[in-house]
């Protein structure tokens, strides 16, 4: 027998607050790419560094929080929602975070030379998909008041709703990625093959943020779903 | 017959102690437990939820305490095996308090979910069985009460879910939640009043000298419930909107108007415990004193005196006052995930189920039926996380508390035997 009253006992820790705290840091984190790139843009390598400290040590704070909420997450815990489902929308949060963490650290471990003519769409795409994670930081803020009224009803459309914006912005970011993809392969010829080709896995990373914001979404979808 | 003549006044005289002892760890761990609900959902305070519980624990006891009560003291043991030496069941009676008493205290010490029900109907039947004989045992009546206890924190479930649907429906899916809670506030309250009375006074209260028909009954109710729901709409219409708590979170006003609903269920909760529980400490008691009144005539018929009631339900906010607001106040920190909506459905449904057993004469555990009301609203997918681990530590607790309290129980009955002999062999 366990030595706790059975009132007590019978409470779990809630992973709805940790979830929502987690998407809160990774936000956040998420927050210190535009500045970055922009320091980039403008050539300033010592704000580039200290951007990247900067999500350096935010990625490190949710991380912190990943561990806690997944080490409290025992299976004989009952939820609202299917176990797996809630882990799976932590990953991916969690991805949001790790890929600005990639971005930072190869901005400032290579010595990226943005391509000409290439700056001001390079930051235009950086803040969209900025925006991806914050629609999905908002939809994750609503767990909540889905909790509240049992993932159903006028609170569940509204965040079905949120999430048709997610998926349109995360569209944007796509066509925008492909668009800068392009202006970058039209100078390939004049750039450094190397260079062509970490800036090409850049991009990538860039639209990361917004791929993993939107599944997220998804997979908070599978939450209500249920 | 001359045992009983002789040391009669030392029966009663142990027999009040012992009963005080065991209702006072009535009300030291086990109110808490019915208590919990209301103020982990922060609806009320720890010493709200004190006050609340002395009122009401003893109207409980007093009012709707004598059916248990009445099983607990001769439902359980076939008289007949007993008619030649009453002592017998003096002994077994003391015996089985002494012991339910001794096993919650060593329980709650270690902080083992036992129940008192279990405990002491654990404990008489150990005592008829080791003293008596298998077939001093009401076995039938046992079947029942056994079945109630798998029954009942289901029912408190079920009912729990429905509300909590019901909630959903009318109000938290609305457009204007707010205002709905205010619509329908009044409602709610007057389901607290109406459901509670409804049950206690259904077919009258002998021992008060109320006899109710049915219909007086359902009207007498409906009144209750008015009064409940005037007093409640008046609590409920000072509750404003605080628009800076909905940003944070959209139903933040609706959980406040739930605050003054959920002052309704805790009394209702400290009422039902009262109802049922007591009688685990004063059955018996009462038990032992009808023997001595009627001079060792195991006598059937003799109503319940309302000074033992009185008694339990003093014991009960003694124990309260004493070491349960401390269990309260843990249990309140650690449970702060049930908000009032919640908290208002699992204290009613609970509540609901312990006055109906109440009535029917089952001794059922109120703890029991309280984690069974808060299943059913986890699995209306309304609580964060609930550990269902709780539920095999129940049933381990089940496995070992009938069997602890009837050995202990069995061997106060021989020492008992052993000081004070018996009629039959001399």
């Amino acid at each position: 027998m366990k030595s706790t009253n059975p009132m007590a006992a019978l409470f779990g820790k809630s992973p709805f607050k940790p979830i929502q705290e987690h998407m809160r840091v990774v936000v956040d984190c998420v927050s210190e790419v535009p500045p970055l790139f922009e320091a980039l843009v403008a050539g300033d390598q010592a704000k580039v560094e200290a951007q990247k400290d900067l999500i350096f040590a935010k990625e490190n704070a949710a991380d912190e929080i990943k561990n806690q909420l997944r080490g409290h997450l025992p299976k004989s815990i009952l939820m609202p929602v299917d176990r797996r489902d809630l882990l799976d929308v932590l990953a991916m949060q969690d991805s949001i975070a790790d890929t600005a963490q990639d971005i930072a650290g190869l901005l400032v471990e290579r010595k990226m030379e943005v391509p000409a003519g290439t700056g001001e769409a390079l930051v235009a795409l950086v803040n969209r998909c900025v925006d991806t994670c914050n629609q999905a930081g908002k939809i994750i803020a609503e767990l909540e008041e889905l909790v509240e009224v049992g993932f159903r009803g006028k609170e569940a459309s509204q965040v079905e709703e949120m999430m048709e914006t997610l998926n349109r912005i995360e569209d944007e970011t796509d066509d925008m990625g492909m668009a800068l993809t392009r202006s970058l392969f039209a100078q390939e010829d004049s750039m450094s093959a190397v260079s062509v080709m970490f800036w090409y896995q850049l991009i990538q990373w860039i639209g990361d943020l917004a791929d993993y914001s939107e599944k997220v979404g998804d997979r908070l979808r599978l939450l209500i779903a249920r | 017959m001359e045992i009983i003549q002789e040391s009669g006044t030392i029966f009663m005289i142990m027999a009040i102690v012992f009963g005080l002892y065991m209702t006072w760890g009535i009300g030291a761990n086990d109110v808490a437990n019915a208590m919990g609900t209301s103020v982990g959902s922060g609806a009320i305070t720890v010493k709200q939820a004190i006050l609340i519980a002395a009122i009401f624990e003893f109207a409980g006891a007093f009012i709707a305490g004598g059916t248990v009560t009445k099983t607990i003291r001769k439902g359980i043991i076939d008289p007949s095996s007993i008619t030649g030496s009453p002592e017998l069941l003096v002994y077994g009676m003391l015996a089985a308090l002494l012991a339910a008493a001794i096993w919650l205290m060593i329980a709650s010490t270690r902080g083992w979910p036992v129940s008192t029900t279990h405990s002491i109907v654990g404990a008489i039947v150990g005592f008829a069985v080791a003293g008596i004989g298998m077939h001093a045992v009401n076995w039938a009546k046992i079947g029942q009460i056994v079945a109630s206890w798998l029954v009942s924190p289901l029912l408190g479930g079920v009912i729990a879910l429905v509300l909590m649907l019901s909630i959903r429906k009318l109000i938290l899916n609305a457009d204007n939640p707010f205002a709905q809670a205010k619509k329908w506030g009044p409602f709610y309250v007057f389901l607290v009043g109406f459901i509670v009375s409804l049950v206690t006074m259904f077919k009258g209260l002998k021992h008060l000298k109320l006899e109710f028909t049915m219909t007086e009954s359902i009207i007498a109710a409906v009144v209750f419930g008015l009064v409940c729901a005037v007093i409640g709409r008046m609590m409920i219409n000072k509750v404003k909107v605080d628009e800076n708590a909905d940003r944070e979170f959209h139903y933040a006003s609706v959980e406040k108007a739930f605050v003054p609903m959920m002052i309704f269920t805790a009394c209702a909760m400290a009422f039902a415990h009262g109802s049922n529980d007591v009688a685990n400490g004063i059955g018996p008691l009462a038990a032992v004193v009808s023997i001595v009144e009627h001079n060792g005539e195991v006598a059937q018929k003799a109503d319940l005196p309302i000074w033992i009631l009185v008694l339990g339900g003093v014991g009960i906010v003694v124990g309260l006052a004493t070491m349960g607001w401390k269990v309260m106040q843990t249990i309140g920190t650690k449970i702060t995930e049930l908000t009032p909506t919640r908290g208002y459905c699992a204290t009613l449904a609970a509540a609901t189920t312990v006055v109906l057993a109440s009535k029917t004469g089952l001794p059922v555990s109120t703890t029991h039926i309280a984690v069974g009301a808060v299943m059913g609203v986890g699995l209306a997918r309304g609580l964060g996380a609930l550990d269902l681990r709780v539920i095999g530590n129940i049933v381990v607790s089940w496995v070992v508390t009938l069997p602890a309290g009837g050995i202990l129980a069995a061997i106060f009955f021989f020492i008992f035997k052993g000081i004070f002999g018996t009629s039959a062999g001399m």
